[in-house]
């Protein structure tokens, strides 16, 4: 499962937006790598900036507004150093996007078959005969039962299911070598949602393509993902395979995220609630440990200055020392509640 | 989509009836009478009081209504006090120089609009979004016939550029120099009312395209590498034109208020002019009519919005 | 007796078409369920969109005109309005909305929303009222400062706090709760759900709970209706529902969520494409011939399905043979 095609190299990226004049980091100093056949699940609750690094390395901020540091090295290109007309020969070609929602992400004024042909404009010279059999393909191809109906509707005609589908058709057009797929099933529901993973998953089969696939939803990785990247406040917390992050959970916050969901086991019992709040931008904390606050039960010592990824084994890693102390306060006998 | 058109006429024909009612209720229930202020003040109180009868001002409102109404289905819509001429074909000549105004103004409006509001628009914070945006401030707080006035003021007797009344020069020859003439005469009327009219569209405009341009399907055409100038011309431009489009019905409504300021600053003989002095003479037939008539267009105008709306819009389908 | 007794509830829509814009057919929103809420229990209705879930939270609430059934609160039919002003049913019977922000009236502060149901119903003093308003804070977790806010001055899972605030400010006996955590992150969402515990566990009070998310029932549930399209297919208890569930719609439903143990990863999903196939190959089976669901059988006392009462016993029979 682990491949060495890694093709995709994120390596200290940085994005901070301007706000009232000022810049404030939204992620920081991420590094990840993504590789061929696999699908790298990017998860964490919401202002943790799992969509900010989606977005840069889509390359869809306003410069004026955002700064943006680091390298986002896709075959061989560093993406960060292209213009927007060097950008685009990769948007829709190479890097497929899938939005969260799809009502809105799908222009309410055109056929689907043209939005869907719009990204062969750019990036093939098919005849428009081929871009109708390419559309009709690509519908069929993620579930469409009626793909010659389907591409001659509006949005509004579709139901929220076959809009993702649509979305997704647009996405994996031009056989990208990596998807990006924000948020792909949140608005859906679970009959649906389970469906539309199976596309991705059999999309990726086909194509060989990496998928980043950004969620907040543990259950929706844990059934998908290859690789997990946990994010907390801007920065990456913990990152291993699926089966290390759910079956040996390191780092506090993930074990508190598997804690609070609600499961068979803590069916007749509270749920566990992480104390206070995710911190805003402007009021992200830049030194020590950024999840110190939140378990204020562990002693300052058990945390790093300054925090880096250590390796527990290959492919797992955490932030901070502070796991090896760690312990919920209903399991520590020396520490009062 | 022919059979709900069919049935909003026919909505329409009720409220057109009630409408009558009111306006003919309302312009009998002005003081006065269309003969005191026009004959001579000596005259006899009994002579007044036999044109008021043989004109049927002394019978119940409802049978002078019917009276009316009757007329009306006959093509007749009595005849004016004031002129003593057909209402028809005193409405019917005003009408036309209206309708050039009205259609002069409306092009003029989007001409200067539209460009106006996607530029803004596309520059938004930047020099030339803030220049615009304080015009269509400035203009707005300033009331229409102010402008008019300052208008006419500063190009027509200041500089003397323009005409400042009437709708044709007396001394024109027919043929090319007539038609010269008479868009000459509108120019100055039609650059003002434009200037006006462009203010609610820029601004319209305007925040119709900023919304587009920070809409998540823009940033799907991003995604698709669409370049920033197709995305402009394929996605943001066309989806903010359409709302405007369906917009341009209701303008009748709004150009046909501004006539009433337009031609009676320029003294235009149009319908707005027209129905000013019909007022001050309490000239009932005229009135009427015209209200009528505002009250048919706004209307019509209402329902063209709707039928265009459902036409460049998918969403929307008139069922 | 039970708190509330729903019977044969119908909601239909009309559609209108023709050149006379006359009825000529109905959307059949809610279309003939029954059910009753005890005093104290959280009821769960799950179903996915566009089943007619929330439309029966609002029929229960009195937002929403029936069509016919009936629904009983205090021994009288509080689908009738007369009733429910009787009643004073509305300071019996609060919501708790999915969309926090929008529910909650952007222009005015966090103080006078929470007050807003105890000014309509129970005319405190001012002091009275301030005194009570803190005390609501105080449950949800929120600070006296929270007092002179606006809504968007706070996140997402405090505005729903806010909102479950607003809806026990008047001591009700019931609250629909559409929704109430499907918009909020995991751990805010543990919050919530904890919240709704404590008040209940305090005050007694019922829920409705709402939702599509059939992790988030099974935790708060003790007795659960599945909904689809307009009709109960299964009701139970949290057992029957999801260690015995008998209809292929529930099963289909509760194979669909995703599962975290990541080694079964596989053979789930194996078992959920095999209840897919089975969905879809046998509509005519567990359906009616217009596609409807059928009147619910008792195959216990706690649990009954929508099936022809032969399939319904063999599918048990079945179900026991397995154990």
């Amino acid at each position: 499962m682990e491949s060495t095609s890694e093709f995709l190299n994120i390596k200290d990226v940085s994005t901070a937006f301007k706000i009232n004049g000022k810049y404030y980091d939204a992620i920081s100093h991420i590094n990840l790598e993504v590789h061929h056949d696999e699908i790298l699940a990017i998860v964490g609750e919401s202002g943790c900036g799992k969509s900010t690094l989606a977005t840069t390395i889509m390359g869809l901020h306003d410069p004026a507004e955002t700064k943006i540091s680091g390298e986002v090295d896709f075959e061989g290109t560093n993406l960060l150093t292209l213009n927007e007309a060097g950008y685009n020969k990769f948007r829709g070609a190479k890097i497929g996007m899938i939005f969260q929602d799809p009502l809105s992400a799908l222009n309410p004024l055109k056929r689907i078959e043209d939005q869907i042909s719009e990204v062969m404009d750019y990036h093939t010279n098919f005849t428009a005969e081929q871009k109708h059999d390419r559309v009709l393909e690509l519908l069929d191809q993620v579930g469409i039962v009626n793909p010659k109906r389907t591409a001659h509707q509006f949005p509004h005609e579709l139901s929220g299911g076959m809009r993702q589908r649509v979305i997704i058709a647009i996405a994996i057009a031009c056989k990208p070598d990596l998807i990006i797929a924000d948020e792909p099933t949140t608005a859906l529901d679970v009959t649906i949602q389970a469906q539309i993973l199976d596309v991705l998953r059999e999309i990726q089969k086909e194509n060989h393509a990496g998928i980043i696939l950004i969620t907040h939803d543990l259950g929706v990785v844990a059934e998908t993902a290859d690789r997990v990247a946990v994010m907390y406040a801007g920065q990456i917390v913990e990152q291993g395979s699926a089966e290390q992050i759910f079956n040996t959970p390191k780092h506090p916050y993930t074990r508190s995220l598997l804690r609070s969901m609600p499961q068979l086991e803590n069916q007749n019992d509270d749920l566990y609630v992480i104390q206070g709040n995710v911190p805003s931008l402007q009021r992200m904390p830049h030194e020590g440990d950024r999840f110190a606050p939140r378990i204020p039960w562990v002693p300052e010592s058990a945390h790093e200055k300054d925090p880096v990824m250590h390796v527990i084994e290959t492919g797992h890693e955490v932030r901070c020392t502070c796991y090896k102390e760690f312990k919920f306060p209903d399991e520590a006998e020396d520490v009062k509640a | 989509m022919w059979k709900t058109i069919l049935r909003r006429i026919l909505i329409m024909i009720p409220e057109i009836i009630i409408l009558s009612i009111l306006v003919f209720l309302l312009a009998k229930a002005m003081p006065g009478d269309p003969f005191t202020g026009s004959i001579n003040p000596k005259a006899d109180p009994a002579q007044l009081h036999h044109l008021m009868k043989i004109n049927g001002l002394y019978d119940p409102w409802y049978q002078q209504y019917w009276n009316w109404v009757v007329h009306l289905f006959h093509g007749n819509l009595g005849n004016s006090y004031q002129y003593q001429e057909p209402v028809t074909r005193l409405i019917g000549g005003r009408a036309i120089n209206t309708l050039w105004l009205a259609l002069f103004t409306t092009i003029l409006t989007y001409c200067i609009a539209l460009p106006m509001g996607m530029y803004a628009a596309k520059h938004e914070g930047k020099l030339p979004d803030s220049i615009i945006r304080v015009y269509t401030y400035v203009t707005f707080c300033i009331p229409f016939f102010v402008i008019l006035v300052i208008g006419v003021w500063i190009f027509g007797f200041v500089l003397g550029w323009f005409p400042t009344t009437g709708s044709i020069s007396s001394t024109a020859t027919p043929g090319i120099q007539s038609v010269g003439s008479r868009i000459y005469h509108i120019l100055l009327p039609g650059i003002l009312g434009a200037l006006f009219g462009t203010v609610n569209v820029v601004q319209y405009l305007r925040s119709e395209v900023i919304d587009a341009k920070r809409s998540d399907y823009v940033r799907t055409a991003r995604s698709k590498g669409v370049p920033e100038k197709d995305i402009y011309k394929h996605h943001i431009f066309r989806n903010s034109l359409l709302p405007i489009a369906a917009f341009a019905g209701y303008s009748i409504t709004g150009l046909l208020n501004g006539s009433l300021f337009t031609e009676t600053v320029f003294s235009y003989p149009g319908m707005g002019l027209l129905f000013i002095n019909s007022i001050s003479y309490r000239d009932y037939t005229v009135i009427t009519a015209l209200v009528l008539i505002y009250g048919i267009l706004n209307l019509l105008g209402t329902l063209l919005s709707d039928i265009i709306l459902s036409i460049v819009d998918p969403r929307i389908r008139i069922q | 007796m039970s708190l509330i007794e729903i019977k044969d509830l119908k909601v239909h829509y009309p559609i209108r078409s023709g050149f006379w814009n006359r009825v000529t057919d109905s959307v059949k929103a809610v279309d003939g369920i029954s059910f009753n809420i005890e005093a104290g229990e959280t009821y769960g209705l799950v179903g996915e969109s566009g089943s007619g879930k929330s439309t029966t939270g609002k029929s229960v609430v009195g937002l929403e005109k029936v069509t016919s059934g009936s629904i009983m609160y205090k021994g009288k039919d509080i689908t009738k309005k007369s009733n429910r002003n009787h009643l004073d049913y509305n300071h019996d019977v609060q919501m708790i909305f999915q969309d926090s922000l929008s529910s909650l009236n952007p222009r005015k502060r966090i103080e006078d929303i929470i007050a807003e149901p105890l000014r309509n119903f129970e005319h405190l003093s001012k002091d009275d009222e301030k005194l009570r308003v803190l005390q609501l804070l105080d449950i949800v977790g929120l600070d006296a400062d929270a007092l002179y806010k606006y809504p968007h001055q706070f996140s997402g899972g405090q505005r729903q706090r806010i909102g479950v605030a607003r809806a026990v400010a008047t001591n009700p006996k019931l609250i629909i709760a559409d929704e109430p955590v499907s918009a909020l992150d995991l751990s805010v969402q543990a919050q919530v759900l904890n919240f709704m515990k404590k008040i209940q566990r305090e005050f007694g009070i019922s829920y409705l709970f709402i939702s599509h998310d059939l992790g988030v029932v099974r935790h708060m549930c003790n007795n659960i209706a599945i909904m689809n399209r307009g009709r109960l297919v299964e009701i139970g208890t949290r057992d029957d529902i999801y260690n015995h569930p008998l209809h292929i719609y529930t099963k289909r439903l509760l194979a669909a969520i995703p599962e975290t143990n990541v080694s079964q990863r596989k053979a789930h999903r194996e078992a959920r494409l095999a209840v897919e196939q089975v969905y879809r190959e046998q509509q005519d089976k567990y359906y009616d011939e217009h596609g409807d669901a059928y009147p619910l059988v008792q195959v216990s006392p706690t649990h009954a399905v929508a099936l022809p009462e032969a399939l319904a016993q063999q599918i048990v029979q079945e179900g026991e043979v397995k154990a």
